[in-house]
C-alpha cells in the first residue's frame, strides 16, 4: 500500500491548511466586520519612520497611544488590553488619517497634528502637562520648569518629567519640545537620538 | 523600556495575573488556521469561511466577558460547533437538491488538486456526527471527553465515532484513488 493511498492522520487534513491569502482575507473581513459593528474597541498598526517603527493605535474615540519599539510594542498592547479593552485587532481604516499625518510630519510637510486624541491613559497632573504640551509649537522648546509654570505648580518640575516620559502618545502630543534649563536634551520615551532627530527635523536649536 | 510605559504604573501591577487577558489579534492569530481547518472540515470549503468568520467575531464581542482561565481553543471550537449546526439547519431549510460542488471562492489550491477533491467528497460523505468529531479530535487536538462536552453524548461514544470516521475516510480515499490510478 503505498503513502497516497493511506495516509498518516497529521497528512490526512494538510489540504485543509489555509494559505497567507486566506489568513489575509478572512482577519480583513473580520476586522471589517468588528468595525461595522461597533465591537472594535482598539484598532493598532505600525508605520515605519525616522525614528524607528512606531506603533499607533486608536479607539473610537481617537488616537490613544503612540509607542517606539524601544518600549515594546508587545508589551504596550497587553496594556492596552488591560486598561483600555482586550478587544484589540490589527489594521482597519481607523488609523489611516493619523499614519498619514505622521508620515507627513516626517517628511517636513506638517508642523501641526490635526486628530482627535484619546488622553485616557493620562490622569491628574500629567493629563494637565499633555494639554499644554500643544501649546509648544513646532520648532520651539521649552524647560521643564516653564511647563511646570504653565500646568499651574510651579515646582513640580520632577512631576514634568514624568508626564512627559509617561506620555502615551509621543510625537503627537510633543513632549520632545521640552529640554533642561541649561539646553541639554534631557530624556526622551523614544531614547535621546530619537529626540535629537525629531528636534533637529523641526529645526529647533538642539 | 517598560518603566517608560503608562501600562506597568503601580496601577497596573496590582492587577491579578489571571485577569490579564492576551489583546484578542494574538487569539486569532494563534487559533486562526485551526479553526479555519476545523470548519473546512466540518462544513467544506464554501461554507467555513463563513462559519470562521462569523465565529471570530461572535468570540471578539464575548472575548472580555470569557473566564481568563478558559481554554481558549475549545471555547472557539464550542463556537464554530454551533455556528456550523446553524448553517446546516440553514440549508435543512433552503432545502434545494443541488450536488454541492464546492464553489470558487476559497483559493485555487483547495479545489484544483484531485487528491483535495476526494479529500472533500470523502469528507462530505461521513454522517455529520463522525465529520465533527473527527474534526474536534483529529484537527483541533481535542481528548474525546473533551469532544464529547462540545458534541454531546459519551466520551465512548466519541471515540468510536472518531474512530469510525477515519476509518470512513481512509477507505473512501482510497478507493477514489485506485479508481483514478488502478493499481498495477
Amino acid at each position: 500500500m503505498n503513502t497516497t493511498s493511506q495516509p498518516d492522520k497529521a497528512d490526512l487534513f494538510t489540504p485543509l491548511q489555509g494559505t497567507d491569502d486566506d489568513r489575509r482575507r478572512l482577519h480583513r473581513r473580520l476586522v471589517d466586520a468588528a468595525e461595522a459593528e461597533g465591537v472594535l474597541d482598539v484598532a493598532y498598526r505600525t508605520v515605519d519612520t525616522a525614528v524607528g517603527p512606531l506603533l499607533l493605535a486608536a479607539t473610537d474615540r481617537g488616537l490613544v497611544r503612540v509607542a517606539y519599539a524601544r518600549q515594546d510594542h508587545e508589551a504596550v498592547l497587553q496594556t492596552l488590553s488591560t486598561k483600555v479593552s482586550p478587544r484589540v485587532l490589527h489594521g482597519g481604516s481607523r488609523l489611516d488619517h493619523a499614519a498619514r499625518e505622521i508620515e507627513e510630519y516626517f517628511a517636513g510637510r506638517r508642523q501641526t497634528f490635526d486628530l482627535p486624541l484619546d488622553l485616557r491613559l493620562a490622569t491628574g497632573f500629567r493629563l494637565g502637562v499633555l494639554q499644554h504640551l500643544p501649546t509648544i509649537g513646532y520648532g520651539r522648546t521649552e524647560s521643564y520648569s516653564q511647563v511646570a509654570t504653565a500646568a499651574g505648580s510651579p515646582r513640580a518640575v520632577r512631576a514634568v518629567g514624568t508626564a512627559c516620559a509617561t506620555n502615551p502618545l509621543p510625537v503627537v502630543v510633543p513632549c520632545h519640545r521640552v529640554v533642561r534649563s541649561d539646553g541639554s536634551l534631557g530624556e526622551y520615551a523614544g531614547g535621546a537620538e530619537a529626540k535629537r532627530t525629531l528636534l533637529t527635523l523641526e529645526g529647533a536649536a538642539a | 523600556m517598560r518603566t517608560l510605559d503608562a501600562g506597568t504604573s503601580r496601577t497596573g501591577r496590582r492587577e491579578r495575573l489571571q485577569d490579564v487577558k492576551k489583546p484578542f489579534e494574538q487569539i486569532v492569530d494563534e487559533h486562526g488556521p485551526t479553526v479555519l481547518r476545523v470548519c473546512r472540515a466540518v462544513l467544506g470549503p464554501a461554507d467555513a469561511e463563513d462559519a470562521w468568520a462569523e465565529t471570530f467575531l461572535s468570540a471578539l464581542k464575548a472575548y472580555p466577558d470569557l473566564d481568563p482561565a478558559a481554554n481558549v481553543e475549545a471555547w472557539l471550537v464550542t463556537i464554530a460547533h454551533r455556528r456550523a449546526i446553524d448553517v446546516k439547519r440553514a440549508e435543512t431549510r433552503r432545502a434545494v437538491p443541488v450536488a454541492r460542488v464546492p464553489d470558487a471562492r476559497p483559493s485555487r489550491d483547495l479545489t484544483d488538486d484531485d487528491d483535495v477533491q476526494d479529500l472533500w467528497r470523502a469528507l462530505e460523505a461521513l454522517p455529520a456526527k463522525q465529520r465533527q468529531t473527527v474534526a474536534y479530535h483529529h484537527i483541533a487536538g481535542f481528548s474525546h471527553r473533551e469532544v464529547a462536552e462540545i458534541v454531546g453524548g459519551s466520551e465512548a461514544a466519541a471515540r468510536r465515532s472518531s474512530a469510525d470516521g477515519i476509518a470512513n475516510l481512509r477507505r473512501t480515499l482510497t478507493n477514489a484513488h485506485e479508481e483514478r490510478e488502478p493499481r498495477p
